[in-house]
C-alpha cells in the first residue's frame, strides 16, 4: 500500500512517499501563505521523485501547525457563544476570565453563565435552565453568530446535560455550529472550555483548510481518502478536523518523534529534532512521544491538551559561532535562521555558522567547502565542544532513567550531531530530514478514557482500568482502528485525596493502526 | 476599630502573581494549586475590591479575627469553581451566629489555595487580613493550625457551599473531632465547600500565628520571577530567602502511591544527578511532602519544609502532578519554631503522620526563635 505523509511546517513543508514501511521519497518546499501553493508543490515534486502512480496512493496524512498559528497570531478567530453551565457554582469565573485581552476580543467576548452542571458524584448542581438557553439562542440569532461552545461542570463524567443544551439551542439556531467540552478536554473546567470555546472560533478556519487541502490533493490526481495527525500522533479524518481543530494543535513535535521512531524501528529513545533555530529534544515511550503532567500553554491560554514533553534550546544549523570577551566559544540562541541559504559561509555568506563549523571540520558536506577554510583550528574545536555540550545537557535532562536509550537525530541540522553523546548511542535515520512527514504517514488512530471511578461495591482499581480499556478501545475502532492493531499506549490511575468511596481518576489510551483492506502492513 | 488604616499594605496584581508562586512553593506539594484562588483574587481586584494585608504589630489585642478557608478535595475546586461569596457567607452567618463584627481576617493555611481564600473574602467584607497564618505551610487536616495546637476552639464555626447552604457547628468536643465531622460534611456540599471559624483575639492571634506569611509568600514568588528574568537559578533563590538547602536533585524514577483513610499516602524514588549523582532519594508523601530521606537514611522530616520542584522553573509541584521522569530539586526550608515544640510536634511532627519509629530532628535546631512565642 502506498502512503502520502505531509508536514506543513512554518518555514518547510515536507512530503514523503511510502510503500508500507519504507520510504520511497522525500522533498521539502517552502511554505506559503495560502499554504496550498506550498502544499501542491511539494506534492507534485514527491509524486515525481518517487515515480509513484497517483491513482495507487490509498491514504494522505497531513500534519500541520495551521490552526496552532492561528491562535498565535490571532488570525482568522471567529466570534464565538461561550456557555457554560454550572450556577449558582462558578458564578466568580467568567468564560475566558484569563485570556489575553487581544484573543478574548477576537473571539467576541462572549459568556453566558446558565444554571445547570454536576456534582463530582453524579447529582446535578442545578437542572438545565432551558428557558435561558432560549434567551440565548435568540441572541446569538440576533448577533448573526455562527458558533457556540457549551461547557458543564463535571461533563467529562456527565455529559448529558452539555448534549441538552446542544439539542435546545439548535432548535431556535439550527445553523449554529457547537463545540461540546466533554468532547474536547478533561477535568480542569476553565481549561476544557478555553480549549472548547478555541475549537468553536477555529471551526470556520477549518472548514476553509480542510476543503482546500482536500481540493490540493484533487487537482494533484489523488482522490484517495486524507487524515490530519493530532498532538498525539495519531489520526482524524477531515470530517473530524473540521469538528475539533484544536486536536492538531501539536502535531509538529510528535510527528517528528513518531517519524523518528519508525526510521530507526526504536520504541524507546531520545529524539533530537535539530532545525534551523532550535533543537527539541523529547523521549520516546512504547514509539511514542511521553506527554508532559503540567497544563501547556497556546496563545496565552492554559489549555490541559495532552502535549509532548519536549524541551527546546537555542541549536540550530544557523546558529552564530562567537567568541565571547573571555575567549570562549559560544554557539547561539541567536540564528541565521531560514536566510542560511544566504548568510552562513558554505552559502557565501558572511556570518560563521554552526553549519560552517560542521563543514569546516569535515563532519559535513554542504555547499563550498573553500569558503570556511580559512576558520581557525581552535574557533572550530571550540564551538564543535560548544555543540556537543549543549546537547549533551539537554539529552541529559530528557533521559527518563539510568538505561543507555539510543538517541536519535533528525531535522535538517542533524550534522550537527556527534556520533556519540557521553555514554550514550546516536543514530542518524535515513531520510532523517523529512522525519516530521514520515511521522504523519505512519500515524495511527486512537481512543481515550479519563474519568473518576469509585472503587467500591466489588470494583476493584483492576476492574475499572479494564473497564476504561474496553471503552477506549471501542472509541479507537469507531475512529477507524484495526480491531486487531489495538494497544495499550497509557494507562494511568491517581487516587483523590479527601473524596469518599475510594474515588480514582483513571486514565487509558489506545491507539491501533488504520482499520479496513487499507490498513497498514505491519 | 484599626487605628492605623495607612499602614495596610494594599496588593497589587504583580503581588497576587507572586503569592501564586509563594503559596504553591510553601505548599510542601499540598494544599492544591492556587491559580483558580489567583483568578479570583485578581478579579476581586479589577472589580474595584482592595485585597489588604495589615501587620501583625498593628492589630489590637482586642481586636475580632476571623480564620477561614477553603475546606475538601483540590480537583474538585478546579472542576466545580466556587460561586465566590462562600467565604463573606460564612463570616456573616458566624457573624449573626455569636453576636459579633469581625475586624480582621486570619489565613489558615498560606500553602497552596488557602492563602488567596482570606483576601477574597476580606475584600468582599471591607476587612483586612493578618500578616500571618496556622500553619506556615501546607498541612491536610483544620486541627494542624497553631491556632488549635495554642488551644484556640475553633467552633462554632460555619462551613458554606456554592449552593447557599449554610451549616454551623455549634461545639466539637476536640479539634479533631471538628475535623472529622467538617470533612464528612464537605462531601455532602459536594466536595469543595470554605469554613470560617469561631474568632480569636488580636493577642491571641499575635501570639501564635505563624507570622509574616504573606510578606514571605509574595517575597518567594518574586525572587523566583527575577531569577528567571535573570537567567538565574531559581532553586537558589528559594532557598537564600528562606534560609533552605537544597537538599537532593535528580530524577523522579518511580512513584508509590495508595488510598489510605481518605488520604493520598505514597512515596516517591528520586535517583540523584549533579552533585547527588550515584546517590537515591526518596520522599514520604500524605497529601504533603512529609518525609526525606537519603539512601534509605531519613534526613529531614515534618513539620520542615520538603518542597519538590521543577529543577529549571523553579515552580512547585503538587503531590498530585508528581510524574515519572521529572526532573526535580528537594529543598527543604526549616519550619517556624512554633511547629517546633513538644505539644506541635504532637500533632505536626512525624508522629502525628503516624511515623512512630521517625524521630524529629530540626534542620535548623540551633537558629534562634524568632517567632513571637519566645
Amino acid at each position: 500500500m502506498y502512503r502520502l505523509g505531509i508536514d506543513v511546517g512554518g518555514t518547510n513543508t515536507d512530503a514523503v512517499v511510502m510503500h508500507d514501511r519504507d520510504v520511497l521519497a522525500g522533498v521539502k518546499a517552502a511554505t506559503t501563505e495560502d499554504v496550498t501553493s506550498g502544499v501542491l508543490e511539494a506534492l507534485e515534486q514527491v509524486l515525481a521523485k518517487s515515480g509513484v502512480e497517483r491513482g495507487k496512493i490509498a491514504n494522505v496524512m497531513i500534519g500541520t501547525t495551521h490552526f496552532t498559528n492561528a491562535v498565535i497570531e490571532r488570525k482568522h478567530i471567529s466570534p464565538v457563544a461561550a456557555i457554560r453551565l454550572g450556577l449558582p457554582a462558578t458564578a466568580c469565573l467568567p468564560p475566558m476570565v484569563d485570556w489575553p485581552e487581544d484573543l478574548r476580543e477576537a473571539a467576541g467576548d462572549l459568556g453566558y453563565l446558565v444554571r445547570g452542571g454536576y456534582e463530582f458524584d453524579g447529582r446535578e448542581i442545578a437542572p438545565l435552565d432551558e428557558d435561558e438557553i432560549d434567551r440565548i439562542a435568540e441572541d446569538i440569532a440576533a448577533k448573526k453568530i455562527g458558533s457556540a461552545s457549551i461547557s458543564s461542570v463535571f461533563s467529562p463524567i456527565n455529559r448529558k446535560m452539555e448534549v441538552a443544551a446542544r439539542d435546545r439551542l439548535l432548535k431556535k439556531c439550527p445553523e449554529l455550529q457547537v463545540v461540546l467540552s466533554s468532547d474536547i478536554g478533561r477535568i480542569g473546567l476553565l481549561e476544557r472550555e478555553s480549549a472548547a470555546i478555541m475549537n468553536a472560533s477555529l471551526l470556520a478556519l477549518s472548514e476553509r483548510t480542510v476543503d482546500a487541502f482536500g481540493s490540493a490533493l484533487k487537482s494533484t490526481g489523488l482522490h484517495c481518502p486524507f487524515f490530519i495527525t493530532q498532538n498525539d500522533g495519531t489520526l482524524m479524518d477531515a470530517a473530524m478536523v473540521k469538528r475539533f481543530p484544536v486536536l492538531t494543535f501539536a502535531s509538529g513535535p510528535t510527528n517528528s518523534m513518531r517519524g523518528a521512531a519508525f526510521l530507526t524501528g526504536i520504541k524507546n529513545g531520545i529524539v533530537v529534532d535539530i532545525g534551523g533555530t532550535t533543537t527539541d529534544v523529547g523521549a520516546l515511550q512504547h514509539g511514542f512521544p511521553r506527554q508532559a503532567a503540567t497544563v501547556v500553554d497556546i496563545g496565552g491560554v492554559r489549555t490541559n491538551f495532552r502535549m509532548p514533553d519536549v524541551f527546546s534550546i537555542g541549536l540550530g544549523g544557523g546558529s552564530l559561532v562567537r567568541r565571547g570577551r573571555d575567549g570562549a566559544v559560544t554557539v547561539g540562541p541567536q540564528s541565521v535562521g531560514y536566510r542560511i541559504t544566504k548568510e552562513a559561509l558554505v552559502f557565501g555568506g558572511e556570518t560563521l555558522t554552526a553549519t560552517d563549523v560542521a563543514v569546516a571540520l569535515g563532519e559535513a558536506d554542504i555547499g563550498d567547502k573553500s569558503k570556511v577554510a580559512g576558520i581557525e583550528a581552535d574557533m572550530a574545536r571550540g564551538a564543535r565542544a560548544a555543540i556537543t555540550a549543549m546537547l549533551e545537557a539537554a539529552v541529559e535532562r530528557s533521559r527518563i532513567s539510568p538505561e543507555p536509550l539510543p538517541v536519535i537525530a533528525v531535522g535538517g541540522g542533524s550534522i550537527l550531531m556527534p556520533d556519540r553523546l557521553g555514554d550514550l548511542d546516536v543514530l542518524r535515520p535515513e531520510n532523517f530530514a523529512v522525519a516530521n512527514a514520515v511521522g504523519a504517514a505512519i500515524a495511527q488512530i486512537s481512543g481515550e478514557v479519563d474519568r473518576i471511578y469509585s472503587l467500591e461495591n466489588g470494583l476493584t482499581r483492576e476492574s475499572c482500568l479494564k473497564q476504561a480499556e474496553e471503552e477506549a478501545t471501542k472509541k479507537a475502532i469507531g475512529a477507524g482502528a484495526s480491531a486487531a492493531t489495538i494497544e495499550v499506549i497509557e494507562r494511568e490511575d491517581v487516587p483523590l485525596a479527601y473524596l469518599p468511596g475510594n474515588a480514582t481518576r483513571i486514565h487509558v489510551k489506545v491507539v491501533g493502526e488504520m482499520g479496513g483492506g487499507d490498513a497498514v502492513a505491519a | 476599630m484599626l487605628s492605623r488604616p495607612d499602614r495596610l499594605w494594599t496588593l497589587s496584581e504583580a503581588e497576587i502573581e507572586a503569592l501564586e508562586i509563594g503559596s504553591a512553593i510553601l505548599g510542601t506539594g499540598g494544599g492544591g494549586n492556587p491559580y483558580i484562588g489567583k483568578l479570583r483574587a485578581r478579579q476581586a481586584l479589577r472589580d474595584g475590591h482592595q485585597l489588604r494585608i495589615i501587620r501583625m504589630e498593628d492589630l489590637p489585642d482586642d481586636a475580632k479575627v476571623v480564620s477561614l478557608g477553603g475546606i475538601g478535595a483540590p480537583l474538585i475546586s478546579f472542576e466545580r469553581i466556587k460561586e465566590g461569596r462562600e467565604g463573606l457567607r460564612c463570616l456573616r452567618a458566624l457573624e449573626e451566629r455569636l453576636g459579633f463584627k469581625a475586624d480582621a481576617i486570619a489565613c489558615e493555611e498560606i500553602g497552596g489555595q488557602n492563602a488567596m481564600e482570606p483576601l477574597i473574602t476580606a475584600s468582599f467584607a471591607g476587612l483586612p487580613v493578618v500578616d500571618g497564618d496556622g500553619m506556615g505551610r501546607a498541612f491536610p487536616e483544620m486541627q494542624m493550625t497553631t491556632y488549635a495546637i495554642y488551644g484556640h476552639r475553633s467552633t462554632p464555626s460555619v462551613m458554606c457551599d456554592p449552593h447557599g447552604n449554610v451549616v454551623i457547628f455549634d461545639h466539637a468536643i476536640s479539634e479533631k473531632w471538628h475535623e472529622r465531622m467538617a470533612r464528612a460534611c464537605v462531601i455532602s456540599q459536594g466536595g469543595a465547600s470554605t469554613l470560617a471559624s469561631a474568632p480569636m483575639s488580636g493577642a491571641f492571634v499575635k501570639r501564635f500565628s505563624i507570622p509574616n506569611s504573606y510578606t514571605k509568600a509574595i517575597a518567594l514568588g518574586r525572587a523566583v520571577i527575577a531569577a528567571r528574568q535573570r537567567h538565574d537559578d531559581p532553586v537558589a533563590a528559594i532557598c537564600a530567602m528562606e534560609n533552605g538547602r537544597v537538599a537532593f536533585t535528580g530524577k523522579i524514577t518511580d512513584l508509590k502511591r495508595h488510598l489510605k483513610g481518605g488520604f493520598v499516602t505514597g512515596e516517591a524514588l528520586i535517583e540523584g544527578f549533579d552533585t547527588c549523582s550515584g546517590q537515591t532519594a526518596s520522599v514520604l508523601i500524605q497529601n504533603e511532602n512529609l518525609v526525606f530521606k537519603r539512601d534509605g537514611v531519613v534526613e529531614i522530616a515534618v513539620p520542615d519544609l520538603i518542597i519538590i520542584l521543577d529543577i529549571d522553573t523553579g515552580n512547585a509541584i503538587t503531590t498530585e502532578m508528581l510524574r515519572y521522569g521529572q526532573r526535580i530539586a528537594v529543598v527543604a526550608l526549616p519550619c517556624h519554631p512554633l511547629l517546633r515544640t513538644p505539644e506541635a510536634l504532637e500533632v505536626v511532627g512525624p508522629k502525628g503522620f503516624g511515623f512512630d519509629d521517625i524521630a524529629y530532628r530540626p534542620m535548623a535546631a540551633d537558629e534562634p526563635a524568632t517567632g513571637s512565642a519566645s
